[in-house]
């Protein structure tokens, strides 16, 4: 920590989102705290035409059809339009800084990408030949196109960039970040994740490989973490986007200050591709890292938004990573697994999970969980079910795992 | 069936309004896509391809770059229309 002095306080100062329940951040939140569920059966006739075995999924609440001009939408993968929704509504939350373009960079990531594009694309090459390939395909596809979207549309010159780490990947680009403007690289940087893989083939290969919910009977009820009848995580689509700034500069120019991030933490498991380590080393390390950057203890914790994707063994990993780094304070946590209500969005599930975190610490409030109606009793954790209020000055983290075996975890105050 | 010039016309400004946002009335004959319309080349290749499926018509790569005004693209597409 030799150059401790040189390094700035990174805080927040704008947040946007759309995301299964809401059409904004504030919107999310709010249908968050009431309880609840952003899922829905799928009415598109692929369901029908391809016999999906999973027919439900957390869909965007509002179409990004309805917020962008057409000719917008038509440039940009539905991943890309998320993302720019989601960022513009950050930025203007922000209240529009002015700020030199060379110092403002983007961090935004996808955990697949442009999917809707390749595949589509693909149909249409087969279909009707390669003269019919439209020419945007390739920049619409592109993983980094959400990142390189926003960048254009703020006209950051400092560096876009996009981490790829699937359902870690909101969260890597946020650490990433808070890293740049902690460093003093750039003095202002739009982060966040955004996801749109609501297509039948994503779906099928995530059934396949029985990771999601079959629930299909009653979807508002499948996306059950931490109960001992979870089946799987429900997909969801959106974006949520965090505008991070030099502490000094946004006092000096006024912003509101939602949160400051204290430290962020990425790492590996290198144990199984998609499986996580049932040790929690690997996500253990980075939580106890976040919190080294914070200069914090573990007892300095009070709220954990936690992964917990309603996979049955996914959240026992998580909660044995946590008893490792908090003994047998573990209990102590106000824990809140907001998957049950916005299913999982994937590359943008840490953007839309950082989003609440900020909101739970702004209003000092933890947002409940809904459908634990019977807690597996191998994760004696504290999850409220309704709201429940926080104490001021503490630390909240927020978890990201990914396959892969990417960890990412962010620690905010 | 064959299309008119001025079909053609309002077809390929709907094409244009559609690729760009820009507004179809200013879409005129003597514009040029690139000076006057901004627009860059991956768009005009969207609207190539997007006039050949609407007008029936083939519009060859080499043929695109001599399509400096919208009125190139209408004679080009009356043309073609064999």
């Amino acid at each position: 920590m030799e150059h401790k002095d040189n390094l700035r306080r990174v805080v927040v100062t704008g947040i946007g989102a759309t995301t299964p329940v809401g059409g904004t951040a504030q919107q999310s939140w709010e249908n968050l705290l009431a309880g609840k569920s952003g899922i829905n059966s799928l009415s598109q006739e692929w369901v029908e035409q391809y016999q999906l075995p999973v027919t439900f999924a957390g869909e965007a609440f509002q179409p990004a059809a309805e917020v962008l001009a057409p000719h917008e939408a038509k440039r940009l993968d539905p991943s890309s339009q998320f993302a720019l929704i989601s960022a513009r509504e950050a930025f203007a939350d922000a209240g529009s800084p002015e700020i030199d373009p060379l110092r403002m960079s983007v961090d935004f990531a996808t955990g697949i990408g442009g999917v809707w594009t390749l595949l589509d694309a693909f149909d249409t090459l087969k279909e009707r030949g390669p003269r019919r390939v439209m020419p945007m395909t390739v920049p619409m596809l592109m993983p980094n196109g959400p990142a390189a979207a926003v960048g254009m549309h703020f006209g950051a010159k400092a560096g876009v960039h996009t981490a790829v780490s699937a359902c870690a990947s909101g969260n890597e680009s946020i650490a990433n970040a808070f890293h740049r403007v902690k460093s003093g690289s750039v003095d202002l940087a739009i982060a966040g994740g955004a996801e749109a893989a609501l297509h039948p083939l994503p779906i099928a290969s995530f059934a396949a490989m029985q990771a999601l919910s079959k629930r299909n009977d009653d979807p508002t009820k499948a996306s059950r973490p931490y109960d001992i009848d979870r089946d799987g995580f429900v997909m969801g689509e959106g974006a949520a986007a965090l505008i991070l700034e030099d502490y000094e500069s946004a006092i000096a120019r006024g912003a509101t200050i939602y949160a400051e991030i204290v430290g962020a933490a990425v790492t590996s498991d290198s144990y199984h591709i998609t499986a996580p380590d049932p040790e929690g080393e690997g996500a253990s390390r980075a939580m106890l890292a976040a919190l080294a950057e914070a200069e914090a203890s573990p007892s300095d914790v009070q709220h954990v938004n936690a992964h917990a994707t309603s996979t049955p063994v996914g959240d026992i990993a998580e909660f044995t990573a946590l008893k490792k780094v908090f003994g047998k304070n573990v209990d102590h946590l106000v824990v809140s697994a907001t998957k049950a209500s916005t299913g999982h969005l994937l590359g943008g599930a840490g953007a839309i999970e950082a989003v609440f975190t900020i909101m739970a610490l702004k209003t000092q409030t933890a947002p409940g969980t809904i459908n634990l109606d019977n807690q597996d009793p191998e994760i004696p954790l504290n999850v409220p079910k309704t709201s429940a209020s926080l104490n001021s000055g503490k630390i909240a983290i927020s978890n990201s795992f990914g396959f892969g075996g990417h960890n990412a975890v962010l620690a905010l105050r | 069936m064959a299309h008119s010039e001025a079909d053609v016309l309002a077809g390929l400004a709907e094409l244009v309004n559609e690729e760009t946002g820009i507004a179809a009335d200013l879409v005129q004959p003597e514009k040029s896509f690139t000076d006057d319309l901004d627009i860059d080349s991956i768009s005009m290749m969207t609207i190539v391809v997007n006039a050949e499926d609407k007008f029936d018509v083939k519009i060859p790569d080499e043929e695109v770059t001599n399509l400096v005004t919208v009125k190139d693209a209408v004679d080009f597409i009356i043309g073609a229309q064999g």
